[in-house]
This record gives structure tokens, C-alpha cells and sequence, in this order.
């Protein structure tokens, strides 16, 4: 049997019978979501489907790859601009969520204490009952707003959907305030706006290339490490700022190993010395800049020779990577980087960061930043949410975090600890594990005691999921629809999630469980249609392209519109002046640094390191360490220390230790990697390891947790980020 | 008649092992086992230092110590691209091979015979790369045939410096490494 044989059919059949006619309160009466039904006969041969890519937020659009039934392999989409014909380790490694042994498998409902991982396996009816009797409580007595959600990535659109039709209004990713955020804000305060993902460096077309703490290479967000790789190969110039001889280091023509937490000194000793030499775009800050003076004059003070001493970077080292990258403006990029939330003055950072690309004059330049273009895709007609009188838990009216455009997770998790400014009494969490996302584990376990619901999602039992009242097992997204990427990026893209593949027990798609939640709350005309391809189809052939087209391509490429000024842009900011606002009044209103400025972060008390993370090419997260062909990769994380230190200290490469932080918490045994490419204050290893789930047999007690370790944590007062390198750690030794 | 080979270029590669995770799908790997894998090499004391990132796995050696001390044939030279090749049903699982081998690209697959890197020969012969060249994001990798003057790694061998994994062993291998 032909499966996009099938599937095309299945649309026909759709289209002429419900197409248009979606009349609200229309039931789901038990289509098979999937592309296969579960008991069709194995089709012989190799069948071909494109779908995009969760393992991580880059979304590449991939083709898997099915062979006499099985899911054989998932390789890149060459019409997808993400991937571009190839996948990183983890899209290719996807194949191994879909048969990892560890999945959830079936709906579950506490019946122990939070957290002792005592269940029952439920009915979906049973369980949707649960949690809607729960719900229903909840708001009668609270309100609908005192059902708050966490979540990370696309499959959470339906169920988000139905909460906010109910009226939940609190909805968290810790992608702003653990990741991202804090560089979006410090851009939006610049240029007056953020940038979003894929970010938009013109990697392609550039001279130079700065990271400041990014590991490109470590990190695989595909599409700019393929660009990145391209650089090298064109010998761009190269220059990385990191505490670790990182994989970007070593293609780099300077690296500045800096102290840990001295990057704004750095940052600021740069501006002030391409400023006074003259070495900026004179013309780009004269006609757009503001302030500029004033900005000049307050960074003055920060010599080459302070920075040195600072970040223990040589003066002349310094001074060299400026020139380098000053002189091929402005085809130069200070990349802004991404999980930027380091020490809690990551938004001012982020605004150095900013404020150096300005002086360069690569915003909308080609080989600088361009400027993202999107495609307009119409929306499906449904009702409108109800209006809410609270504000919002997490940052009532703006008010705790000015400058936060986006809820804070950790605004939530402090508002259901406190019941302030109204107690938060459910959470629906989404495919993110908050045990590791959030800052001081300890807290998020407090903020759980205080709840009548919690609710996980996801497709393996996470150690979130461990306390939750009741755990809904989602398929793989290889084995679901969801809703549409609309991408913005040199072109806008439309990309098509669907199903290649059956899943393997009683798990269902975010949609369905959507579907299911609104009929049992009593709000089903929330759903107003037979099921997601239906949805699907109306916004893709509204929007003026052929939704058989894209199941068969799984990506349309919208229209080429100018994105630099080299192809016709017309820059515009905006800023509340419209301008590039070297100088903040914005920041000075409220009080803050209208240019950011240095602040020590200190150094590691006697005996101790500071811990930094990063990322492992083939992990995302906490949540890919079970897979199985991506733990074959890496099993467990190590702690980098330097070899000479590690030489005083007598620990030896790959024995056991644990690391013991300021505040006593002790983590799970992990190896020593001892190696010269680490400064010897620092220690480094890679997050999301360290599992305490037992369910997650494969990952279980594999590696240490940095998150269990980061229990002392700055709170950025810009927006709310949280920082994950603040923490100190000594070694405890194995007996 | 090709002699395959394969040009790799290091300054390129991070090390991000997609090229083992493809090899594992493609070719149905067992798990716990790699016909392909990366080394970091790292000179120098900190913070002077330089590093060289390979992929690594079977040579394809012109001269193959692991087809010379096979006692059944298994293990052979195959007449398409000259490619070191493995039997299965030919294979007792002596391990001779697996010891022979200076670069350790052998294992003995759970089903009892001798594994380890085709060059994906399958693909080849269907017009394609092998799996690790056409997975790469880096597009760090170049597949093909060492006897034409004018294909693509010869090119790359005449314009960039290059060295091989163990010259000294006498093997003679035909995967290259670029600096």
C-alpha cells in the first residue's frame, strides 16, 4: 500500500465532504489521526514523506524515510531552507524517538505522593475526565487564570488553544527567560526589535564573524552551522570569546579565553576603542543613531588595558580581534548568540552586543544582519478567547519585569509559591522538563505543593512528569500533524508537519488531546472542525497554495522580497524614537543603565570553580538522552577541568566525582574530562544529564545535572531571565 | 575501474557526529557499535592551542593487512572502486581481521561475522554519496575515485595539504585528511 497514496485520498475525501461545511461543535468521532492505519498491511519497499523536525526549535524540514513499514531513516528536505538537504545528529538521530523503548506509553493518573512515581494506567476518557473535574474547580473558585501552562515548541498550539478559551491567560516557555530572551530584549531596546529564530546573521555573505560564548559547531542549529562552515571555508575570519577552547575556538583566528562573567568589560573596551579611533559607520550612526554622544562620553572610562585586566585577555590580543573585526564592517557580525541567560545582566549584555553590530553598521547589510521576511498564511476562523479583568500572574501590569516582552516562567512558578497577586492552582506543562529548564529545582518542587492540577505532556517521562498528577503521553512528531510553520527568514517558508509513521501504543497528538479537553470542559465549538487536516487544509488552500502540494513537498517557499539594503531595504527602527538608541531613555525612565555598564561578578572562592554549560551537538535539552541512537552518541556529560589543575587536584581523566556547590547540593557522580582547553577558574559540562527518573531507564542517574547545581541564581530586572552560570562548585571525590 | 577514496577536510568538521548517527540508521548498525566515529586531536597547553577534528573509519587501504590475513576470503577487495568489503556469510568471526587492522574499524557484528565501513556501497552504486558525505552539515566530506585525475577529491588533494591516519603502518589508506 502506497502511503501518500493514502493520505491523498483521505484529503480528497476530507475536502469534499467537510471542507467549508466545518459547522461548530462538530465531534471527533475516532478518524484514524495517523498516516497508516494501525492494522494495514506492511507496505513493501521504500515510501518517501516530508515532514519537519522537533528534536529541536530549528524546525528543518526532513523527508523520513519508511522501509516495508518501519521507520528506516530521516534525512533532509533540499527544498527547505532550515536544513537544506541535511539534518543535524538529532534530526537524523529522530529515528530513535520513535522506537526508544522509554516513550510513554499509555495515560497516566497518580495515585501515590507528588513525586514518588506511583500510577495507573488510565483510559484517555479517564483521564480527560480528571483533568477536566479538576479544571472546572479550579476556576469556580479561582478563576480560569489560576490555570497557568509551560511549554516548548509547535505541538502545543491546540492544547494552548483550548486553555485560552477557557480563559487561562498564564502561558510560559522557559525559552524566553532561560534562553533567549534576554538578547531579544537588549536588540528590541536597540533597533526596536528582537530576533527571533532562525536568527537573521548573514553568515553566507560575511567577512567576520564574532561569537561571544556561542559555540557554533556544539550548538547545531543546522541551517547557520552549514553557513558557519562555509565561512571557514571562504577563511572568514574568525573570533571566539569563550572561557573554553569550544569547537568554534578552534577554527577561530583569535580566541579570547575570558574570565567567566567579564564579557560586558570586554564588550565595552571595544566600543570605546573603535569609537575613538574612528573605526565605526559613521554615516549609519549619523543617520540613524540617537544619543550617540552622550554614548560615546559614558563609555570613556573603559580601556583596552582595564578590559585586560578584567578578563585576563591580553591588551594586544584585545585590540588585534577589534581591528580585525572593525575593518571588514559592515560585512561583520557580533553574533548575538541565543541561550544568552549567563549572569543576570544578560539584557545589558545582549545590549552591548547590540549597540557593537550598530557601530558597525550591519543592520539589514548584507553579510550582517538582514532583515527576516515571512509569508502570510490565513488563519482558520475560531472563536474568540473571553476577556480576563486580572493581569497577568507572572509580571502584574509590566511591573516586576519592565522590559519583559514575553511571561517569565519563574514569574509563574514564584506567583503559585506566594498565591500573589492570585494563587496559580494548575499547571499544564507542555514537552518542557521545568525540573531542569528552571532555576532551583528546590522551588519548582515547593511551587508544586501548592497545586490542584499539574498536567505533563509529553512523549517520555521527563522528571517533570514524575510529580504530575496525571501524565499524557503524546506521540512523537513523526507520528502526528500539527499546526503550520509559517517561517520568516531570507524568504518566508510554509512547512508542513504530518504523520510518517503509526505510533507504537495508546499515544495521541497534541490536537486530539486538544479536542478531547474542549468537549469535556464544555467547549467544544473551541475545536470547530473534524480534525487537524481539515484545519490544515482550509489555511493552506486560503492562503492561495495546493495543500496536496505541500504533504508532497513538505515545504513552499514564499516570495523573495528585499532583506538588506544592498536589494532595496529601507531601514526603519522601531524604537520609541525610531531611531538605533545608543543612549536608552527608555532604560533611564525606569531607572536603569541607559548604556549598560560592567559589574563584577567575582571570582570562585578558594577550592571552587565556576561551573559554566553548553550544548552537545547530539543532545537537545533534557530530553533526547534516552533516545537511543543519540545516547549511543554521548551516555553521560563530563566535567571539563583544566589538565594542570586537575594534575593538583590528583583527579585523573574519566574517573567519578561529584561536584558540591556553594549552597552544599551535591550532584550525581560524573567523569572528569581533564584537558588544556579550559582556563584553570572554570569548569564546564554539558546540561541536561543527570536524570532522576527512573522511567527514563536508559538516562537514568547517566551524568550530572547543571541544573540541579545552579541553586544560587541572578534574576536579570530587565525581564526576568535567570541566570546559569552564577554557581560555584569544588570536587567531592569518589570513595 | 574506480578506486574509491575519501577526502575529508577537518578545518570544517566540528565534530558533531552526524556522519556516525547516518552511517547507524543507513546501514542498520547495531546498537553499541560504529563503522564510523570522531577524534578530537588537541596540541598544545592552554590557552596555546590548535585541534583537529576527524571522522573517522575503515581506510579502504591499497594495501589491507585485514584481507591479507583473512583465512576464508571474507574479507576481500572488491573489483567495484577497489573497496575492502566483508562477506558475511563467508565469515567465521576468527577476529584475525579485527586484530590486523591498525585503525580499529572492525567489529564482530552480534550476528556473528565481521563488520565495518562499506563506503556505503550500495548508495555508490546507486549514483549517491555514502551516507556520513551526504548527511554532513558541514559538507566537510568528499567521496570518489582516486584514479580520475579530474574528480573532485583529486582536486582538493593537489590544492590542500592533507595527511593520512598511520602512513607509517604501510597501509596505504585512501581516506585523507585535509589541514
Amino acid at each position: 500500500m502506497d502511503i501518500t497514496r493514502i493520505s491523498r485520498r483521505r484529503f480528497l475525501k476530507i475536502t469534499a465532504g467537510t471542507f467549508g461545511a466545518a459547522a461548530a461543535g462538530v465531534q471527533w468521532h475516532g478518524l484514524a489521526p495517523f498516516a497508516i492505519a494501525a492494522d494495514a498491511p506492511a507496505a513493501k519497499g521504500v515510501v518517501e514523506i516530508p515532514t519537519f523536525c522537533e528534536m529541536c526549535f530549528w524546525r528543518c524540514g526532513g523527508i523520513a524515510h519508511i522501509r516495508d513499514g518501519k521507520l528506516w531513516k530521516f534525512e533532509g528536505n533540499p527544498l527547505d531552507p532550515q536544513s537544506r538537504g541535511r539534518l543535524c545528529p538529532r534530526g537524523t538521530g529522530a529515528v530513535g524517538a520513535h522506537t526508544d523503548p522509554d516513550r510513554l506509553r499509555k495515560p497516566l493518573v497518580r495515585v501515590g505522593d507528588r513525586g514518588k512515581e506511583q500510577w495507573k494506567a488510565v483510559t484517555w476518557d479517564e483521564a480527560f475526565t480528571y483533568i477536566a473535574d479538576k479544571m472546572k474547580a479550579i476556576k469556580a473558585q479561582h478563576g480560569a487564570e489560576s490555570i497557568a501552562m509551560f511549554n516548548h515548541g509547535v505541538g502545543v498550539r491546540f492544547i494552548q488553544h483550548v486553555l485560552k478559551s477557557y480563559g487561562c491567560t498564564n502561558f510560559a516557555g522557559p525559552s524566553f527567560a532561560q534562553c533567549r530572551g534576554p538578547r531579544d530584549v537588549g536588540f528590541t531596546l536597540t533597533f526596536g526589535s528582537g530576533l527571533g529564530s532562525p536568527e537573521p546573521t548573514d553568515i553566507r555573505n560575511t567577512d567576520c564573524l564574532v561569537l561571544v560564548g556561542s559555540h557554533l559547531g556544539e550548538n547545531m542549529h543546522n541551517s547557520q552551522v552549514q553557513e558557519f562552515a562555509e565561512a571557514i571555508e571562504r577563511r572568514v575570519p574568525i573570533i571566539v570569546v569563550d572561557p573554553r577552547f569550544s569547537v568554534a575556538a578552534s577554527k577561530a583566528k583569535y580566541w579570547l579565553p575570558v574570565k567567566p562573567g567579564t564579557d560586558i568589560a570586554l564588550l565595552l573596551a571595544w566600543m570605546n576603542l573603535l569609537v575613538t579611533e574612528g573605526r565605526y559607520d559613521k554615516a549609519f550612526v549619523e543617520k540613524h543613531g540617537l544619543g550617540f554622544d552622550k554614548f560615546a562620553a559614558e563609555i570613556k572610562q573603559y580601556s583596552v588595558e582595564w578590559a585586560a585586566q578584567e578578563t585576563g585577555v591580553d591588551a594586544s590580543l584585545i585590540r588585534a580581534a577589534a581591528l580585525e573585526f572593525a575593518a571588514r564592517r559592515p560585512a561583520t557580525i557580533v553574533h548575538p548568540g541565543r541561550r544568552v541567560n549567563w549572569y543576570g545582566d544578560d539584557t545589558q549584555r545582549s545590549r552591548a552586543i547590540a549597540l557593537l553590530n550598530a557601530l558597525m553598521g550591519n543592520w539589514g547589510r548584507k553579510g550582517g544582519l538582514f532583515i527576516q521576511t515571512g509569508m502570510k498564511v490565513e488563519a482558520y476562523p475560531l472563536p474568540k478567547y473571553p476577556k480576563s479583568d486580572k493581569p497577568l500572574a507572572d509580571n502584574p501590569d509590566g511591573t516586576k519585569y519592565p522590559f519583559a516582552d514575553e511571561a517569565v516562567t519563574t514569574g509563574i512558578r514564584e506567583a503559585t509559591l506566594t498565591g500573589k497577586p492570585y494563587p496559580i492552582k494548575g499547571w499544564f506543562v507542555y514537552s518542557t522538563n521545568l525540573i531542569q529548564a528552571l532555576p532551583n529545582e528546590a522551588e519548582t518542587l515547593k511551587a508544586i505543593q501548592n497545586l490542584d492540577l499539574l498536567v505533563v505532556v509529553d512523549t517520555i517521562p521527563s522528571e517533570i512528569a514524575g510529580y504530575a498528577d496525571v501524565v499524557l503521553p503524546e506521540v512523537t512528531f513523526l507520528e502526528r500533524y500539527d499546526e503550520l510553520l509559517a517561517g520568516w527568514g531570507r524568504t518566508g517558508w510554509l512547512a508542513l508537519r504530518q504523520p510518517v509513521i503509526n505510533a507504537p501504543a495508546d499515544q495521541k497528538p497534541g490536537w486530539w488531546m486538544a479536542q478531547q479537553l474542549a468537549a469535556k470542559l464544555g467547549i467544544p465549538e473551541s475545536m470547530p472542525f473534524k480534525d487537524i487536516e481539515e484545519y490544515l487544509a482550509y489555511r493552506v488552500e486560503k492562503s492561495g497554495y495546493s495543500f496536496a502540494d505541500l504533504k508532497k513537498k513538505g515545504v513552499i517557499l514564499g516570495p523573495k522580497k528585499p532583506i538588506t539594503v544592498e536589494e532595496g531595504l529601507e531601514l526603519s527602527f522601531d524604537t520609541p524614537s525610531g531611531k538605533v538608541e545608543f543612549w536608552s531613555d527608555q532604560l533611564a525612565k525606569k531607572g536603569f543603565d541607559p548604556v549598560p555598564k560592567y559589574k563584577n561578578h567575582g571570582t570562585a572562592p578558594a577550592g571552587h570553580f565556576r561551573l559554566i554549560t553548553g550544548r552537545a551537538p547530539v543532545h537537545t535539552f533534557s530530553r533526547t538522552q534516552t533516545n537511543p541512537l543519540l545516547a549511543g552518541m554521548m551516555r553521560e556529560n563530563e566535567v571539563w577541568v583544566n589538565a594542570a589543575t586537575a594534575g593538583s587536584l590528583g583527579l585523573k581523566n574519566g574517573q567519578f566525582v561529584k561536584l558540591k556547590n556553594q549552597d552544599g547540593v551535591v550532584s550525581n557522580r560524573i567523569r572528569v574530562k581533564a584537558t588544556q582547553r579550559i582556563r584553570p577558574d572554570t569548569v564546564y559540562m554539558v546540561y541536561g544529564f543527570g536524570h532522576t527518573n527512573k522511567m527514563l531507564k536508559r538516562a537514568y542517574q547517566k551524568g550530572a545535572s547543571a541544573a540541579q547545581l545552579n541553586t544560587k541564581y541572578e534574576t536579570d530586572p530587565l525581564m526576568g531571565g535567570t541566570s546559569i552560570h552564577s554557581n560555584f562548585v569544588t570536587f567531592v571525590k569518589e570513595a | 575501474m574506480a578506486r574509491f577514496g575519501m577526502v575529508i577536510d577537518t578545518r570544517k568538521c566540528v565534530g558533531c557526529m552526524d556522519c556516525v548517527v547516518a552511517c547507524q540508521t543507513e546501514n542498520d548498525v547495531p546498537e553499541g557499535y560504529c563503522r564510523d566515529w570522531i577524534t578530537t586531536e588537541v596540541r598544545g597547553t592552554f590557552p596555546s592551542l590548535t585541534m583537529e577534528i576527524r571522522s573517522e573509519r575503515c581506510n579502504h587501504c591499497d594495501n589491507p593487512p585485514c584481507v591479507y590475513c583473512c583465512p576464508t576470503g571474507a574479507s576481500h577487495v572488491e573489483n567495484f572502486g577497489k573497496t575492502v568489503q566483508v562477506t558475511a556469510n563467508r565469515c567465521i568471526g576468527c577476529k584475525a581481521c579485527v586484530a590486523a587492522c591498525p585503525y580499529g574499524a572492525r567489529f564482530i557484528n552480534p550476528k556473528g561475522y565481521a563488520d565495518k565501513c562499506t563506503f556505503c556501497m550500495h548508495r555508490v552504486k546507486e549514483g549517491k554519496d555514502p551516507a556520513c558525505v551526504s548527511v554532513c552539515p558541514t559538507r566537510c566530506m568528499h567521496f570518489g575515485d582516486l584514479d580520475d585525475p579530474k574528480s573532485p577529491v583529486n582536486e582538493l588533494l593537489r590544492t590542500r595539504t592533507h595527511h593520512t591516519l598511520l602512513p607509517e603502518a604501510g597501509t596505504k589508506p585512501r581516506v585523507y585528511y585535509l589541514t
